[in-house]
Formats: C-alpha cells, structure tokens, sequence
C-alpha cells in the first residue's frame, strides 16, 4: 500500500509539469508520424531505429525543459542570443563551406549549424524583452526589436540561407505581432520585405517559385518535385492506397520522401481520410498551444507560447502547402512527422517550455 | 533629425504618444487575446485550404492523378514472339532460332562509358571484337537504346555479372532471340537471311501498317525465304505490362500477353539432292533447279558460289561484305531465280514441237545438212552460220536433229517461221514471265519478239534500223542464241511442262506451313498454272528424241547404264561472239567460256524430276552439265547416297569480324 502511494507521488513529481492533452496530441502525432516513416524509408529501416532514438531523447529533452520555470527561461533569453549571434560570426569568420554556403561549424569533428539556434533563441529574446518594458512599450521599443531580428537573419542571410533566415524573422516578427505591432506598420514591412525577400532569392529559389506558379510547364525540373507529390496525393483518393503500397513513393518517383515530401507518402497510403486525421491532430495541437498562450501568467510567457504556436504552424501548413502544390518549394520538414534529429529536437524543445509555462502558471501567479 | 524632432514624429502615433503612461494589464490581456486568436482563426483558414486542397485532388482530381500515377508505374514492353523454323522436306531445320543470354548496355543510363567498359571486362569476357562491334552498333543508334556487348554468355558468367549488377547501372543481362544457318552456305540462296531491322525496313513496315507487329523484334527478312515468308515467319508480337521505377528499371512483371510464335515452314527443298547438286557444281559457278512436274515442288534450288547466311544476321562487316559484294563470282546472286543466260540448244525440242504444231515441220521431214546455213546479208553478200559439226550431221529429220543438236536444222526452221509466231508459242512455257515461285525477286528474262525489240531500243540513242526485226535476229534465236535469255528456274518449269505433257503447276519451294503455337499444319497444294492442248503424237516425237539424246545422242556417255530412262537435252549458249573463228575452248578466257547447259527427266514413262542444270563457261553442256543431271536422278530414282553427306556447321551464329 505504501509502496504504491510512493509510485503514486513519483508518478505525480514525474509528471507534474507535462500537459497531459498537450502531450496526448503529440504521441498521436508521434505514432502517425512513425507508421508513415516506417513505410517512407523503405528498404532502409536503418533510418526508423535512427528516428525512434532520436524521438527518445528528444523526450527527455523535453521533460528537462518543462521542468525549468518560465522565469528561469527568461534569464537565459540574452545569453542564448549573444551565443548565437556570436557563433553566427564564428560562422561567417570560420565556417565550413558546405556547396557554396557557409552554414557550418565544426567542432572537433561535429558539425553544428548555429542557425538552427536562433529560430528559438530570438523570440525567446524578444518576449523577454517585451517582458521587460512591459509596463510602457513604445515604437522605439519595436525599432530595437527589429534590430534584434535584423542582425541574425542578416547574417544567415549572407551565408548564404535564405531560407531559415526567413524563419528566423517570422520566429521574431510573431512576438513583435502579438506584442500589437500597430497593423499599418506591420503592413508595410511585408510590402517591403516581398521585394526584398525576391531580390534577395537565388535563381533556383525563383526558379521554385515560377515552378510553383506553373508546375506542368517544366515537369522534368524545377516542378517535377511539385507534380509527382500532386500525382502521389491525387493517386491516394479519399482512403489511399493502404500502408506501404503508395507506388509513387516506392518506385522512387517522390523526392525527399522520407524528409520534405513526407506528407505525399502519407496522403498517398492513407488517403483524403488520413489527411483529415492528420489536420485535426494538427488543429488540436496548435488549440490547445493557443491555449496555453491564451492562459499565460505573464507577458513572457504569453508571446513565447503564442509565438512558439505560429512557428508549428508555419512549419505545418509550409510543408503539406508546398507537397500539396499550394506553395512554393521550401526546405521545411512536417513537424512530428519527418526524418531528422535535429528538426525532432527543436520541436520538443518547443514543446518542453508550452509545458513550462503551462505548468508553472500557479506557482508563478500565487 | 534632433532628440525632440523625433519624439515629436514618434507622438504622431496617438497610441505611443501615450507610452509614457502605465498600461491597464486587463486591457492588455484582452488585446492580446485578441490578436492571438485571430491568428488561431487564420490557421483555421488555412488548415480549411489544405484540406479544400486535398479534396481536389483525392477526390475532384482523382481520377486524372491515377492515370499519371499509372503512367508513371507502369511501361508496356512488347515481347518479339520467336522466329519460326525452316526445314527441308524431311525434317532436318535448316534455319533455327534460339535464345541466348546477352550483356547489354544503355549508354545514357551507366555513367562514365569507358570506365564502364573496361570494369566489365574485369568481370567478364570481352574481347576486342566485341567492342568494336559495340561501339559501331552506338555509333548507328541513339544512346537510350539497349546494345549488345557480349552475345551467349555462360550461365557461370550470368551468374558471375548479377552478383555484381548493382555496381553496373545501365548494363543488363537480357534474353535475345538469334537466328542460326546450321548448314552454312548449302540452301543459302533459298533461305536467304534475316537482318537488323534498318530505316527501309521501318519505312515499310509503317506504310503496310505492320510496325506495331515489330516492336519487340530487331531482325527481319531480307532475301530467300526469309523475306518472302516474313509474315509467316515473325509471327506476332506479345506485350508485358511491367512496374518500373523513377529510373525507369522494371521491378515487376504485372500481366503478360503472350507473343505467338512464327510458322514453322517445311520446305519442298531435299536437303541430300540439294547438296548433291551444290558439291556437283563444285567451284563453278552455275545453277541447278529440280522440279517434281507432278505439283511444281522445287526439290533442289542451287545456285554456286553460296554464302554464310549466318554473316548477315547481326550485320555483315565491311571485309566480308566486300568479298562477297565485288566478287566477280557473284555469290549473292540468286542464279536460277535472277540469272537470265542464253538458252543455247535446250529449246530446240520445244522449238521442234511447235514446228510439229504449226505445221512447219513433220516429224519425218528430213534434210541434207552442210553444216552451215547461208543468208543473204544487206551487202549483197551471203552470211554464214555454222553448225559446232564441221561438214555436217548428214541426213537430219526431226528427231536427229534434237539427239544430235543439228543447229542448221534449226537455222532453215527458224527462216522459215515467225518469231512473233515462235515467242507466242515459247510463251506458252513460262518463257519472258515469272514463274510465280514463291521467292521475291525473280527476273523475267527475255523472250524476244518483235515488239520486245522495238521496246528494248526505243529512245532517242538508238535508230530506227536498231529497232527493226531483222531475219538474222531470228536464225540466232532459232538455236536458242541471240537476245532470249531464260533463267534456269524458267527452263526447268518448261522442262517440268514437258514432261508433264503439257500440265504445269507454279513451282514452289514451301511445302508445308505449320502453325506456331497450335501446331496445325496446312500444305501448300499444287496449284495448276497451265493445262497446254498438245496432241500426243507430237509429244511423242519430242519426248522420244530426248530420250534418244540420253540413250544415243549428245548426253549418251553420261547416262550409260543408268537403272532408268531419262530424257534430255544438252546446250551450249555463247558468251562470246567469235565472229566466225572456230571456237577452241582453251584459247578463250574462261569468263568468255560458253555456258553449258544441261535440261533432264526422268523416269521418261513417267516423270518424277524435272532439272535444269547450268554451268557457267562450262563449256560444253555434254560434258559439264549433264553429269550433275545424271547424278541428281541417281539420287533421286534410286537412292544412291551422294558421297558426301552434307554436316550442320558447328559454328552456330557466326560473329566473325
């Protein structure tokens, strides 16, 4: 009896700081997530035992920072910053040349893409800044804010990536958002970004995007990625083709099947029923995140759930828009669902501080 | 811009003109709660896009997207159906298919060719042969076509490549259909050969409509047989539905429709007589044509010299081709079916027959012969034809004048008697026509007449007095010189009507069409062509005459003590005008030589074989021609084995360079 009364309080210690319909939704994610991996990487099943070990620590990883207090996150914001601006020019001064980018550092023989950071470390910096002025936020308060921004997506921009440059802004300019950007400027920063962004893009991020605007006019380049998803979606019909049996995906025909393109893999095994299934984990996932931003105790931890919600959006509605042919071709993985460590690690990292601040909400509010 | 210049821009923003003061946090919360779900309605939005999305195109879109994702997957490859076989009369195949596994290579799919290349040759036989005929056969197609490196590998060296196939994109083993002569150069002529399917062959096949039937398949019928029976032979093509991936390499078979296999085809040929009268002809250069005048099968078809068919299946190289293309020789030429030769004195028992039927002549009208005629020229003069006998055959009738070959009887006939008249008759026997065999190519020859004359030289190179049919020119045909020129295959269809007394029937060399993949047969029945109105009593005469010529005449020393009684009659046609010179054979060139000419029956009550036999400036058909004749009947009559008997040559499918 005893004993069981200790496990119990273990148990509740444990668990005192995961979010139960937060961590609900994202198992279900999780096992979609591992059912269509385990098809997409076939023959290498090498790379499902990779994943699952990857989602292992990065549920540890999780559970670590749920358990770290809002405030405490708050403190690291700055420090977190410098080191990714710092490693940015470490970058740019020392990095390893990786096809004509230079994205990479390498220590001691691992290589580390400190851009990768900055997609958490600026709005983590800028909700605690907010949180700092809290009480008389002006427009100068927003200038610094866009300086703040500026200076990383200006030096992963010339790297070059524009890509997760890209990213990272939107990461920043979400909490600049949902710290009541008045809406006039905010509009004119996307007028002046869209000429800019495209100024900025590449040829073949151009190329993408002309693709994208008509696929069928080049099927065998730029928008042939494009087209064989669309056939690979439409050829699944409303309940696909049933697991492992996407003939799209197995003859080779998908691109990045296992990584980018997975959501074509799934629509094509699983059909219009599994993409519903899929969107409504998704829904869920990002209501109950909004949730958490809604019931927020402080203003910190407000802008960092709400801004942590639209990056999983973006992540999610970038990918399945693109597979689907809706928007241009972007190197962004579907979050919970496709290969990668590191993309796996980001994501629960996200998930760890909603849990934090859902939490901690009451210790914090007594 | 001052400190105050720009706090007074920033108070242009009413709200920040109230920064300074303390914001009321309810108020706050309320309009960032706002904010924050406008954007959940924004993702609302776009969720409903991507799911609006997916319903057009799983379910709106649906079916147009299965095609594609069909299209993609799956790839019709034909399946060639297997050539048929062709056998002699008896059975033994004289030209076969088989299949063979071959290494072959696509050189848009490997990467780098040379590399290529050379790491096969570490795996598996290829010798410098091999590559030259690769690289010539890359050089006559487009890189995305599969060719043939290495032909009939090992089944140590399929296995010794597939354990290694994935380090070899592009390079494959396939199953390949070869097409094999086991007798080399006998039957070639009528065999004739099959080829790599070239620009006029596909020019061709797409006008008839018969392309689609050529998908699978790399070679077709160029001569012999092989052409005139391509449709029978090829048989048609069957598909296999195969899965390929994004590379475009099949992973699954997934339906299959059968190809149905050519005809097989037994030919008429006797492979033993054909032989026999390929090695009587030896190195001469010559023709021999049997005929059963019972139906018009061709027992034997020879024509020296021959040639590998073999050299031609996977394309003849440039040195062979040479040889056998600027060879004086000719031994491509097919010399029974398109040779045309001056029939010498073959024709004289026809010429005599129809001398019996018009009435110019009966058969017991007899003559002092000079051994020469004489006819008054445009000169005033008088020119003289010869007889080959100096001083003469003495007193000729008719039938002398076949047994001995009087040629001055046939000079005063010939003065006497139309040639207009004389073609008509000739006509009647196939002469200056096809004989319908069933080979394609056949040369008509010339049977000349009048008009034929007229005809042969209008234009503006030549003068009326060339187009003029002039007495000489018939006393020249009369003996069977001058402008006629017969092939052997016309002579021995005539030769066949004779002795059929006047009913012939189209020579044909395929004897029996057996069904593919059923294996029903369906024989190929004699179809009559002629049905002459000869009174046996002229027949008689002739028929009697030739067998004298055999028994007692110009052919006698051939045919002593043959077990059967044969009728023929010997020729000796010109090459060479030797413009009244006495011919001395070993003074003259030998291509300038006459042509010997020898046509037969036997037996004479009632004829089985009918033959032609020519031998090129042979000389003398007694002597040159006649015993091939003799020893064909033989042979034929009483089975008397050929010395030799003709082996399949143990090198299959020649790759010869």
């Amino acid at each position: 009896m005893q004993i069981r009364d200790t496990l119990f309080v273990v148990w509740l210690r444990f668990t005192r700081h995961v979010d139960g319909p937060l961590m609900a939704i994202v198992l279900l994610l999780l096992a979609v997530g591992a059912v269509v991996l385990f098809s997409a990487v076939l023959p290498d099943t090498g790379r499902f035992i990779q994943q699952m070990k990857s989602i292992g620590i990065a549920l540890v990883v999780m559970w670590v920072v749920a358990n770290i207090p809002p405030h405490r996150l708050a403190q690291i914001a700055l420090p977190l910053y410098l080191i990714g601006v710092l490693l940015l020019i470490a970058v740019a001064l020392f990095g390893v040349t990786v096809n004509n980018s230079q994205r990479w550092l390498a220590i001691g023989g691992f290589r580390f893409q400190p851009s990768e950071l900055l997609k958490l470390a600026v709005p983590l910096l800028l909700a605690w800044y907010f949180q700092k002025v809290e009480a008389r936020i002006n427009f100068g308060n927003f200038l610094i804010a866009m300086l703040l921004i500026a200076l990383p997506a200006w030096l992963i921009k010339r790297q070059p990536d524009l890509g997760t440059a890209l990213l990272v802004s939107a990461s920043g300019f979400f909490v600049l958002y949902l710290a009541r950007l008045p809406w006039k400027t905010m509009f004119l920063m996307v007028v002046t970004a869209v000429p800019l962004i495209w100024l900025f893009a590449h040829g073949y991020q151009k190329q993408r995007v002309l693709a994208f605007l008509d696929p069928g006019a080049d099927p065998l380049r730029s928008g042939y990625h494009t087209l064989q998803a669309s056939i690979a979606i439409g050829s699944g019909g409303l309940t696909g083709k049933g697991w492992m049996q996407g003939t799209q995906a197995h003859l080779d025909f998908l691109p990045e099947r296992h990584t980018d393109f997975i959501f074509a893999v799934y629509s094509e095994e699983f059909g219009l029923v599994g993409n519903i299934v899929l969107l409504m984990l998704y829904v869920a996932l990002l209501l109950r995140s909004l949730m958490i931003a809604s019931h927020a105790s402080s203003l910190f931890g407000r802008l960092l759930a709400g801004a942590i919600t639209l990056m999983l959006f973006t992540y999610a509605a970038v990918n399945m828009g693109m597979v689907s042919g809706i928007l241009p071709v972007v190197g962004v993985p579907l979050p919970f669902i496709s290969f990668g460590g590191t993309a796996m690690l980001s994501l629960f990292i996200c998930i760890g501080i909603l849990m934090s601040i859902q939490t901690h909400r009451k210790l914090v509010s007594t | 811009m001052s400190q105050h210049g720009f706090r007074r821009w920033l108070s242009r923003y009413r709200y920040y003109g109230r920064s300074h003061e303390i914001r009321d946090p309810v108020r706050e919360l309320f309009l960032f709660r706002k904010r924050l779900w406008l954007t959940g309605l924004a993702m609302l939005l776009m969720f409903g896009v991507l799911l609006g999305r997916s319903f057009y195109l799983q379910v709106v879109a649906h079916q147009q997207y299965q095609t594609q994702a069909e299209n993609n997957r799956i790839a019709i490859v034909p399946v060639g159906p297997s050539r048929g076989t062709i056998s002699d009369r008896n059975g033994v195949v004289l030209a076969q298919s088989f299949s063979a596994y071959t290494l072959e290579l696509t050189p848009s799919r490997t990467g780098d060719l040379e590399t290529t290349l050379a790491q096969l040759g570490e795996l598996i036989e290829i010798t410098p042969r091999d590559l030259r005929r690769f690289r010539r056969a890359m050089e006559e197609s487009r890189n995305f076509n599969s060719l043939p490196l290495r032909t009939k590998l090992s089944d140590e060296e399929v296995a010794q490549f597939a354990a290694h196939k994935y380090r070899f994109p592009g390079v494959d083993i396939r199953a390949r259909l070869y097409r094999q002569y086991p007798f080399g150069e006998t039957v070639s002529h009528v065999l004739g050969y099959i080829g790599r399917i070239n620009e006029r062959d596909i020019e061709k096949l797409t006008k008839s409509g018969g392309l689609l039937n050529y998908k699978g398949t790399d070679h077709i019928g160029k001569t012999g047989i092989e052409l005139s029976y391509e449709k029978n032979l090829h048989g048609i093509v069957g598909f296999e539905e195969v899965e390929v991936d994004a590379l475009g390499r099949a992973v699954r078979s997934l339906t299959r429709v059968p190809p149905i296999p050519g005809d097989h085809l037994q030919l008429t040929i006797d492979l033993r007589l054909q032989n026999l009268a390929e090695q009587a002809l030896g190195d001469s250069n010559g023709a021999v044509v049997a005929i059963d005048p019972n139906n018009g099968e061709v027992l034997a078809m020879a024509s020296t010299p021959g040639y590998d068919p073999n050299l031609f299946v996977e394309g003849i190289d440039f040195a062979n081709w040479e040889r056998l293309n600027t060879s004086p020789d000719k031994p491509l030429l097919n010399r029974p079916l398109r040779g045309a030769y001056p029939p010498g004195s073959t024709i004289k028992p026809l010429l005599a027959l129809g001398a019996l039927i018009s009435g110019k002549r009966t058969a017991d009208y007899a003559f002092n012969d000079p051994g020469y005629f004489e006819l008054p020229s445009g000169t005033g003069t008088l020119h003289r034809f010869r007889d080959d006998k100096v001083g003469g055959h003495g007193y000729v009738d008719m039938a002398k004048s076949i047994v001995q070959s009087c040629d001055t009887y046939y000079y005063i006939l010939a003065s006497e008697t139309d040639i207009d008249d004389t073609a008509r008759f000739m006509s009647q026997f196939g002469f200056g026509q096809k004989t319908g065999i069933d080979l394609e190519g056949e040369a008509i020859g010339v049977l000349a007449s009048r008009a034929w004359k007229r005809e042969r030289f209008s234009g503006p190179r030549y003068r009326e007095e060339h187009r003029r049919w002039y007495l000489g020119d018939s006393i020249s045909a009369g003996i069977g010189q001058g402008y006629n020129n017969f092939t052997p295959l016309q002579l021995a269809y005539a030769t066949a009507t004779l002795a059929n007394d006047g009913v012939s029937y189209r020579p044909h060399l395929v004897k029996r069409i057996i069904d593919g993949s059923t294996g029903q047969t369906k024989d190929v029945l004699p179809e009559e062509t002629r049905r002459l109105d000869l009174k046996p009593a002229h027949l008689a005469v002739i028929k009697k005459a030739m067998i004298d010529v055999n028994r007692e005449g110009t052919a006698s020393r051939i045919f002593k003590g043959a077990p059967y009684t044969s009728a023929g009659k010997t020729g000796t046609s010109q090459v060479f005008s030797l413009r009244g010179e006495r011919y001395i054979e070993s003074q003259v060139k030998r291509h300038l030589r006459d042509h010997a000419w020898f046509i037969a029956y036997a037996p004479a009550e009632k004829p089985i074989i009918a033959v032609a036999v020519l031998v090129e400036n042979g000389g003398f058909g007694s002597r040159a021609a006649a015993p091939i004749a003799r020893a064909l009947f033989d042979y034929y009559l009483t089975g008397a084995r050929p010395a030799v008997t003709p082996k399949p040559d143990e090198n299959d499918v020649d790759w010869e360079e």
